[in-house]
């Protein structure tokens, strides 16, 4: 047997060592990693992913930190994904989410921690997210907790990579402008207002109602006579995760809205919209990567910024015109 | 593709001097560095949390007396588990007496107070 596939049935065992090694294989695009997500792919897809998300500074981390222990003395295995942005400059970062963890390795939960640094994207997932959170999934974690700080747009989203979204935010995250804001509160299944002991909670409990009232009018308005029952209801916790309080309910209503997925076929179906999007996105890629690395090189990127430059030809047009030339050439392969 | 150090960077035992190793978890940030803080923590946990993030370094900071005891242990649970690979690193108040016994030990390099940036900077990042 290879290294690597001792590596990926340790792996599957549960062995930590391994899955952390797995994991780092796929961070870095180690040339085996396509190996690896091969072989860990069958067998993930039974794990329950939820998502936590908000502004920074909102008490995420704590938050995970409760409920991973809550999870863990109800007998479940956790994996936790924390996402960090890094610097554009430097492509650093100061990982502090697992500081929040106060779980004593003597209790023997069945947890694993891992701290990633989002990378070139801004906010959201990493690039190896998915990844990392499939391979906790496949090596036995029965609930995958993806953490991250939240901007709600791009496909890198964390309501593209998880079951149940949590935005969590505070009292200060203000007045309703900022509440109306596309993205970071469409993508909700489950709202938390954290610090709920500072001043300013009514304000805000009153700003997101007032959000989740409209947008259900305007639901039914377009269903027009069909006075469908909303879907799901949105709940809004309030909590205090630093004092411990308002964490038992949230840990119901996360269940609730996991049972609201496994009626009918709604799960299937999130997970599979999910997939239609991943796969745009992964295809999305492999020709921009195929174009690259066969069409422009060396001179051809540089001569054809000089044709623009010197308004031979428009930026939109200059690209048509390599793609129909590329799209000729029949002797292009996948990289 | 080339990845960026991981260093676990943590307070070893009880005491709260925090300035110290964030101003070293700032500086190897700003030089590329990814940096997993994780507060005060004992060698169980900062061992856990060496394998779970495969951490590269290990950074302790120090600055009550702990390091005799606390560090080696660190090193040898750090070999028990089969993270052999991960280098360790010592900064904070530290009686320079110990340390050739700390170096014996399996501590790698050991930073005093006064130890500028750059040397620390170049001492961790030339572990890759």
């Amino acid at each position: 047997m290879t290294d690597i596939d001792r590596l990926i049935e340790d792996s599957l065992k549960g062995d930590k060592l391994s899955i952390a090694r797995l994991i780092s294989m796929v961070e870095r695009g180690h040339e085996q990693a396509l190996y690896v997500m091969e072989k860990i792919y069958p067998h993930s897809g039974n794990a329950y992913y939820i998502g936590v998300t908000g502004p920074p500074g909102a008490g995420k981390s704590t938050t995970v930190d409760r409920l991973v222990k809550i999870f863990c003395e109800n007998g479940y295995s956790v994996g936790v994904v924390a996402v960090d942005p890094s610097s554009p400059f430097t492509g650093g970062a100061l990982l502090g989410d697992r500081v929040r963890m106060t779980i004593k390795p003597k209790k023997k939960y069945d947890v694993f921690f891992r701290s990633m640094s989002a990378g070139k994207v801004m906010g959201g997932l990493a690039r190896t997210t998915k990844e990392a959170s499939r391979i906790l999934d496949a090596c036995g974690k029965q609930i995958v907790i993806i953490e991250t700080v939240g901007v709600g747009q791009s496909e890198l989203d964390i309501a593209q990579a998880t079951d149940t979204v949590i935005v969590m935010i505070v009292p200060e995250s203000g007045d309703s402008i900022q509440i109306m804001k596309a993205g970071l509160m469409e993508i909700a299944d489950i709202f938390v207002i954290n610090k709920a002991d500072r001043p300013g909670v009514a304000g805000i409990l009153q700003a997101i109602e007032g959000m989740l009232e409209r947008n259900l009018e305007i639901q039914q308005m377009l269903e027009e006579n069909r006075r469908k029952k909303p879907e799901w209801k949105h709940p809004i916790f309030l909590t205090s995760a630093a004092f411990n309080k308002g964490i038992d309910a949230l840990y119901e209503g996360i269940w609730r809205h996991y049972h609201h997925l496994k009626e009918g076929s709604r799960l299937e179906n999130r997970r599979k919209s999910q997939l239609k999007n991943e796969l745009k996105h992964r295809i999305g890629i492999q020709f921009s990567e195929m174009l690259w690395g066969n069409v422009l090189k060396g001179n051809h990127l540089q001569q054809l910024i000089e044709t623009v430059w010197n308004q031979k030809i428009d930026p939109q047009a200059a690209a048509r015109q390599v793609v129909t030339e590329w799209l000729r050439d029949k002797s292009w392969k996948p990289s | 593709m080339e990845r960026a150090l991981r260093v676990v960077m943590a307070k070893l035992g009880l005491d709260i001097h925090w300035r110290g190793v964030y101003l070293v978890s700032q500086f190897l940030k700003d030089s590329g560095m990814e940096v997993i803080y994780i507060g005060n923590k004992f060698p169980e946990q900062i061992v856990e949390a060496a394998m779970e993030e495969d951490a590269d370094v290990v950074g302790l900071s120090t600055l009550v007396g702990n390091h005799l005891t606390l560090g080696p242990r660190v090193v040898n649970l750090l070999k028990e588990k089969g993270l052999d690979n991960v280098t360790v690193f010592m900064g904070g108040v530290i009686p320079p007496t110990h340390i050739p016994l700390l170096k014996e030990k399996g501590i790698h390099e050991v930073y005093g107070p006064d130890t500028p940036m750059s040397v620390i900077i170049k001492g961790v990042g030339s572990v890759a």
